[in-house]
């Protein structure tokens, strides 16, 4: 239970953080467009 | 005719000989008081202790039918917590007001998220050595996601009988995280580690993924722990209506009146299941001690992932930020903070420890739906 559980914890989290970083690279913050 | 009026006149008084009855309900009034008094005078979560603490003292009253089959507290807990409707309610409306952009800033501190649950499955194993039975257990544990409506929704699920004393535990020590967690953060860190200067996040979220996130960890966390989909799904869906920014009657919506009506009901619900005979017990004292356990070893775990992280990193982070790794949002990364700059006045933690605080809020989800997911593979929970 405790490798089970703290496993499956720290690896879901693990994986998500992995998948979010990606995102942020895939969609990252545009600078604002300045008006003409 | 006198007989008639003797006799409507003993019906008066049958609740004052029922008092004498019956000592534990006595006690548990003046509980109900003690509850009061936390939330009212010294601001301890005042929005479930009051709550909590009047569904106590009317379920105690001698006589009183609140939580009989036609009792009013009995329909309002069948309608929200039988169903585990309540909880997942209370999720939508925390999902709407949490800003997950510190943790997308910084998607490493999902790690802290993660450490700081490993209380959870430590205080299990510690109630299973204890003698509860395993269902008991795992709602015993739960008090260690330090997060009130998941602890709720398992105990609710899994060990009705302990839904008082659990909730009770849960929201107290939540409260009381400024006092618990400071000492073991000194204990636990040398002068130098609490000393670290973090760089400052500088790194804009973008909206697309700010609305991606609850999207794929819906997706990949029901696809990993199915068992805690109802849970991620509520808070996810709440994140998707505040970030979408299309649905503002809604988000607000949910986290104010209908989290304000499920919050009132979630409270009386809870204090109205702590009727003195089923109450006072041993077990309750050995439930609310374990949940002191459970919250101290989240906040172990989480800064000794902290110093892990400092090493992996060359010392760059400050392990005082992985207490905030518990879903006790956003009073954790607020402690953090402090104490930081009591150690170093050029410290500012509070942006990464939000990162870790809000990973915490994930983290606790995850951790319940990992848990309920393996115990399903172990065949324990259908």
């Amino acid at each position: 239970m405790l490798i089970c559980g703290m496993g499956g914890t720290i690896l879901t989290l693990w994986i998500m953080s992995l998948v979010m970083g990606l995102l942020g690279k895939l969609f990252p913050e545009k600078p604002a467009k300045k008006e003409a | 005719m006198a007989d008639a009026i003797v006799n409507g006149l003993g019906g008066l008084t049958v609740g004052f000989q029922m008092i004498a009855v019956d000592w534990r309900n006595t006690i548990m009034i003046l509980v109900g008081f003690v509850l009061l008094y936390l939330g009212i005078k010294k601001d301890c979560e005042p929005l479930l202790l009051v709550p909590i603490g009047f569904g106590c003292i009317l379920v105690n009253i001698p006589l009183s039918d609140v939580m009989s089959q036609e009792g009013f507290i009995r329909a309002i807990y069948d309608a929200g917590i039988t169903t585990e409707l309540y909880p997942l309610l209370i999720f939508v409306g925390i999902g709407a007001m949490t800003d997950f952009g510190p943790v997308l800033a910084q998607p490493s501190t999902f790690l802290l998220g993660a450490a700081g649950q490993f209380g959870i499955f430590l205080t299990l194993l510690l109630a299973l050595a204890l003698g509860f039975p395993q269902l008991d257990a795992v709602a015993i544990g739960i008090i260690g996601a330090c997060d009130g409506p998941t602890a709720i929704y398992v105990t609710a699920k899994y060990a009705p009988h302990l839904l008082g004393a659990v909730s009770v535990a849960a929201y107290s020590y939540m409260s009381l995280v400024p006092i618990l967690q400071p000492p073991i953060m000194r204990l636990l860190t040398t002068k130098k580690e609490r000393m670290t200067v973090m760089k400052a996040v500088a790194k804009p979220v973008s909206k697309t993924t700010k609305m991606m996130f609850p999207l794929v960890i819906t997706i990949l966390g029901g696809i990993i722990a199915p068992k805690g989909l109802p849970l991620l799904g509520t808070i996810m869906l709440g994140n998707l209506m505040r970030e979408s920014g299309v649905v503002s009657r809604l988000t607000k919506a949910s986290e104010n009146e209908i989290a304000n009506v499920v919050t009132l009901f979630l409270g009386l619900c809870i204090g109205a299941t702590m009727v003195g005979s089923a109450f006072i017990k041993t077990q309750t004292l050995i439930i609310l001690a374990l949940g002191f356990v459970a919250i101290c070893l989240d906040t172990v775990c989480g800064v000794l992932m902290g110093k892990v992280m400092r090493v992996v990193t060359g010392g760059k982070v400050n392990p005082l930020i992985g207490a905030a790794g518990i879903s006790a949002f956003p009073m954790a990364a607020r402690v953090v903070q402090r104490e930081g700059a009591k150690w170093n006045k050029k410290s500012y933690l509070l942006m990464h420890a939000m990162g870790a605080n809000a990973g915490g809020q994930v983290g606790s989800v995850i951790a319940a739906a990992v848990m309920l997911s393996v115990l399903a593979g172990m065949g324990i929970i259908r």
